[in-house]
């Protein structure tokens, strides 16, 4: 059964319109990347996903049913929306207590997820003065108290250093390959390209792509070359083919051998012939221009 | 439910506002009757002595007031809310598990606070004679009015979702406009004065009614206050994102 499915999923705040006839569907056994710029919905639709906000219209069900209706939730449900959410004068032991008492989850699991996350020798300190890194884990670990089958996380690697984004994608990883549904947000392409399997982007609250990732760096892969030229004019009109910018050419249709063949033949000098593999994250940029809501 | 208790019980306990409030209310309970046995001029009878016993019944509402509104707020305040109720999205066992378990907690203390507040205010002031059972009676009702205030608390709590409104409000619905409604001329307003908030309630503290109202069912007035302020809170809570 599919693990998370949005059906016309919509959210307006007032006048805003967060969210707006979003359908798509998460599987288990992969990561799922939900990318988006900022301010795109994201948040909106996995606290949708998650019961705590209510849709405008349509719907989002887990495991077929509607969050509000499942009976002990975070055993098949983990989440870890905003890490530093959290009553900052609890003990670790203690808020990962509470919430596993909720949902029947017994004690000694409390301190089997904070040996999970690295956090035992903390566990009596109060939150509060964690740093950022240790409240991310921390938040982890509140997610994986029920032993979840299905997990989220909202922009889980913000603001952590590269060995915190390693051990979170690793981490990540580890739980698909485990055959666990992970839906995972993020504004940067590049780190969904290195921890994704399947990309949903989103922009403006709609939509914007469904993809694998191989396919989406398949399509975006379309590299072109660049030609400059003291007489740029010239080689245009040669070239038939190419695309002019300010101060080169770019093509698309043709190699660099075709090209540095016709205008040394023409007897054109060239300054450059490169050829250029775009970045995903160009790619990215490029599907998302048209929905950022501040453009700098 | 018996698993939301168990939660709640462990986040009660284990936040220090929860420790400091209940000290400043044991406190101000056992030191208001000290003071005020130990500093009557006349030696005093069973009955005023049980009187001037609680005479910090009033302070202390204030402290039992905050912690109610803490008990929800808090999680507003810091976000943690959304944890709870990813944890337990029937919003409304979530409030009734917060309301037992601080009722609960909060007759415990205060029971146990009153007897030893009427222990000290008898054995400073000495009577000659006094009526137990007027006693039991009183320090019941007092601990009942205590863990009130504090559901009113949380009751605005829920309502308000932000601590120093939700405080500011519970102050002035228990302390500051009782008083005041006293002022309202004529008939209807004696009506309202004496069925006001804790004008009613108090009415279980002393232990004697008014001509309007006895100690009881004074106290069942300020209980349908309160559940107004639950109920209310309650239907929000349903209906709001969180
Ligand atoms: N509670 C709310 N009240 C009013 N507007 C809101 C609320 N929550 C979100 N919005 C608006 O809805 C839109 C989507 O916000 P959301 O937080 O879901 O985006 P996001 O994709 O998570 O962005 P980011 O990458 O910055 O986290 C934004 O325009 C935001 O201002
Ligand atoms: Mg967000």
């Amino acid at each position: 059964m599919t693990a998370i499915r949005a059906t016309n999923l919509s959210k307006r705040y007032g006048g805003t319109v967060a969210v707006s006839d979003l359908s798509f569907d998460v599987e288990p056994g992969r990561v799922t990347g939900f990318l988006g710029p900022n301010g795109a919905g994201k948040s909106t639709t996995m606290r949708m996903v998650l019961g705590l906000d209510r849709p405008s219209g349509g719907s989002a069900l887990v495991d077929g049913l509607p969050y509000a209706e499942l009976t002990h939730p975070l055993r098949k449900v983990g989440a870890l929306l905003d890490a530093k959410a959290v009553h900052g004068g609890r003990s670790a032991r203690n808020h990962l207590l509470a919430i596993a008492q909720s949902n029947g989850i017994p004690n000694g699991r409390v301190d089997e997820v904070l040996e999970t996350v690295g956090l035992r020798e903390v566990a009596r300190r109060r939150i509060g003065g964690f740093s950022l890194g240790m409240s991310q884990r921390l938040g982890i670990a509140a997610a994986l108290l029920g032993d979840p089958e299905i997990l989220l996380f909202d922009e889980p690697v913000n603001g952590l250093d590269p060995d915190g984004i390693l051990w979170i994608r690793t981490f990540m990883r580890g739980l698909a390959a485990e055959g666990r549904t992970v839906f995972v947000s993020s504004h940067l392409m590049s780190e969904m390209a290195q921890t994704a399997d399947h990309l949903i982007v989103i922009g403006r609250g709609t939509l914007i792509a469904d993809t694998s990732v191989r396919e989406f760096i398949g399509r975006s892969s379309q590299g072109y070359v660049r030609v400059r030229s003291p007489r740029l004019a010239e080689v245009a009109e040669l070239i038939k083919v190419g695309e002019l910018h300010h101060d080169h050419l770019r093509v698309t249709a043709m190699s660099p051998v075709e090209i540095g063949t016709l205008t040394a033949r023409a007897g054109i000098p060239l300054e450059e012939l490169t050829s250029v593999q775009p970045s995903l994250e160009a790619a990215y940029m490029e599907l998302t221009k048209d929905s950022l809501e501040f453009t700098s | 439910m018996i698993d939301i208790l168990r939660s709640e019980w462990t986040k009660i306990r284990s936040v220090r506002s929860t420790v400091w409030t209940l000290a400043i209310a044991v406190l101000l309970l056992l030191g208001m009757s000290a003071l005020l046995n130990g500093t009557a001029d006349d030696p005093v009878d069973g009955a005023q002595a049980i009187s001037l016993s609680l005479g910090g019944v009033m302070l202390a509402s204030l402290p039992m007031a905050a912690l109610g509104v803490l008990v929800i707020s808090s999680e507003y305040r810091t976000g943690a809310i959304r944890v709870s109720l990813m944890a337990v999205p029937r919003r409304l066992s979530l409030l009734t598990g917060k309301v037992v378990v601080f009722a609960v907690t909060s007759m415990v203390v205060c029971t146990l606070a009153l007897a030893c507040t009427l222990a000290i205010g008898l054995a400073i002031s000495r009577p000659a004679t006094f009526d137990a059972g007027a006693a039991v009676q009183v320090a019941l009702g007092s601990a009942l009015y205590l863990t009130a205030c504090g559901l009113f608390g949380l009751g605005l709590g829920t309502l308000i979702r932000h601590t120093p409104g939700a405080v500011v409000s519970v102050i002035a619905l228990i302390l500051v406009v009782p008083p005041v409604t006293n002022q309202l001329p004529g008939q209807w307003g004696d009506v309202v004065a004496a069925h006001f908030t804790t004008n009613a309630g108090m009415l279980v503290v002393t232990g004697h009614g008014n001509e309007h109202l006895g100690a009881w069912s004074g106290f069942g007035v300020y209980m349908a206050w309160i559940a107004v302020a639950l109920v209310a809170g309650a239907v929000l809570l349903r209906r709001r994102d969180a």
